[in-house]
């Protein structure tokens, strides 16, 4: 009885799922049909005619879709490196001030960590944008030339940022510093408490015990959880276009209004985000196995 | 003769008003070995982690190799103390990421700065006293309890320590690997070792010991020579416990 109860469930749920696929395709044939547009990617070559404002590689409107594309894949993964790479040195701070012995280190990472967390990450980015960069002076900060920080963007050793892709790393970065912190003290505190007893009672130092005792021991519960942390990160940065960075998502719309290709568009989207997130999950795989092979002798 | 460890009246209380140590004094000479019995939960484990600043306490002073601590808790003076003074624990506490001989090394090359060729001499011939030098580039989960424990003694006389404190080293160890562990803190002892050791291995106090040093309820109950303890026992808490071990 159990058995066919089973199968008639199951049953059922491959049928459901067979009619739910079959009205979505059912919906988009009648869309392609209504827009009489067809399903192509040859509009790719076509000439953008949009200007960018932000372009690592020369860009004008005449050049093509594929090309803008690109542009703005570009712009993506630069502000998601910058940002990644922030983040986790923020992180790293956050999180061991957070096991920190002194109680004024303690408390103000404590008050950091609700306070980023326990806000929308779409108000931080427009705060960061219209108060922090566009409300500032025009010579805010000015330490001889090496670091400007205006409403011009920052600019660093004579490499210039834009206003619109520095508050997208700060805020970005600072997000997603709180989370990592968060991550990075689990892992702390998941060492044993008799290793920090026993580096302490061989006079090692606090710092010392940390890098060479503590957090090698952490690594394998922190890798994890950064994995997740930096995924979070990537798909995070589409929010740039509510503060007018030209990333993938923000060009891939302005394409979408230009030539209603919303289809070809968001496959395009959703493929190549596909292809980072996997790629950024197998990196942080293979630094945890590299990491779980020198720790095979930890039980 | 040297006085190594002064302890005046310390004491140390829970938040509920439990105390764990009740005003206690003791004086350990150097080359001396004294042993710390009593009940579990009777403060001797609180009181030997005293001495090297792991556990603070409300009242009194103790004074480490000429170092005086109080109840304020001066980060320079116990890290001085640290450097001076070997801890072994009842679970081993070997650092699980790194060989046996790294353990070792470890402290002398980053407290001591001693160089690489000299930390590894010094640490494979402290293996080899401990006779477990084949085990040297094995990692600590790869070893048996009674062999960590004896790691874990090299590792603390690496930094070639004054004095040495022992919490309940054999507490966590297989009947037949227990002496193994305590023939190597025989040898130091008869090497003139100054040495603080809790345990309730009766024969070991018998034949090691100085002085017993007998605690319930975070009170010194007595302190006598082992010949007394073991025989005639001054307090009748010390004969009650000494009938329990044994049974």
């Amino acid at each position: 009885m159990m058995r066919y109860k089973r199968f008639f469930l199951q049953l059922i749920i491959i049928l459901l799922f067979i009619g739910l696929v079959g009205i979505l395709i059912n919906n988009l044939i009648i869309n392609l049909i209504r827009t009489d547009l067809g399903f192509n990617f040859y509009w790719l070559l076509k000439p953008a005619s949009f200007a960018l404002s932000e372009h690592a590689l020369p860009f004008s409107p005449s050049d093509s879709y594929a090309w803008a594309l690109l542009i703005g894949w570009i712009n993506s993964l630069k502000v998601i490196l910058f940002s990644l790479i922030f983040s986790t040195i923020l992180g790293i701070i956050i999180g061991l001030s957070r096991t920190s012995k002194n109680i004024l280190i303690k408390k103000i990472s404590s008050f950091y960590i609700t306070f980023i967390r326990q806000t929308p990450l779409l108000l931080q980015l427009m705060f960061w944008y219209f108060v922090g960069f566009l409300g500032l002076k025009n010579k805010f900060i000015n330490f001889s030339n090496i670091l400007k920080i205006n409403t011009q963007g920052i600019e660093f050793f004579g490499l210039s940022l834009t206003p619109e892709f520095s508050a997208l790393f700060i805020g970005l970065s600072v997000f997603t510093s709180a989370f990592i912190g968060e991550v990075i003290r689990g892992g702390i505190i998941s060492v044993e408490k008799g290793q920090w007893e026993s580096f302490r009672s061989l006079g090692l130092s606090e710092r010392d015990g940390l890098i060479k005792v503590i957090i090698p021991q952490a690594l394998p519960a922190i890798i994890p959880g950064l994995t997740s942390q930096y995924l979070n990160l990537a798909k995070n940065s589409t929010l740039a276009i509510a503060i007018g960075y030209s990333d993938i998502y923000a060009i891939n719309d302005t394409i979408i209004n230009q030539t209603g290709r919303a289809i070809e568009c968001f496959i395009i989207l959703l493929l190549t985000f596909l292809i980072l997130n996997l790629s950024i999950t197998n990196l942080m795989e293979k630094i945890n196995k590299l990491i779980n092979k020198k720790q095979i002798y930890i039980n | 003769m040297n006085t190594i460890i002064k302890v005046k009246n310390i004491s140390k209380s829970y938040s509920r008003g439990l105390l764990a140590l009740d005003n206690v004094s003791l004086k350990v000479n150097q080359g001396k070995v004294l042993v710390i019995m009593g009940p579990s939960g009777s403060g001797k484990s609180t009181l030997i982690r005293t001495f090297n600043g792991l556990e603070t306490f409300d009242a009194g002073e103790i004074e480490i190799l000429g170092i005086k601590i109080n109840q304020n808790y001066n980060e320079r003076r116990i890290q001085k103390i640290r450097k001076r003074v070997g801890m072994v624990f009842q679970q081993f506490n070997l650092f699980p990421h790194l060989c046996i001989l790294d353990n070792i090394t470890l402290a002398p090359l980053n407290v001591q700065k001693r160089s690489r060729v000299e930390a590894e001499e010094y640490g494979m011939y402290l293996l080899s006293q401990m006779g477990i030098s084949m085990h040297a580039e094995k990692y600590p989960s790869q070893l048996s309890g009674g062999e960590q424990q004896r790691v874990a003694i090299a590792r603390t006389l690496a930094l070639k320590p004054e004095l040495l404190l022992f919490d309940e080293p054999t507490s966590a160890l297989d009947p037949e690997r227990i002496n193994e562990v305590l023939d190597v803190m025989r040898k130091l002892a008869q090497d003139g070792m100054t040495m603080v050791v809790v345990t309730h291995e009766i024969n070991f106090a018998k034949e090691v010991s100085d002085q017993i040093l007998f605690m319930d309820s975070g009170k010194v109950i007595e302190t006598s020579t082992p010949d007394i303890f073991f025989s005639n026992a001054k307090h009748e808490r010390s004969r009650k416990f000494l009938n329990q071990l044994d049974k």
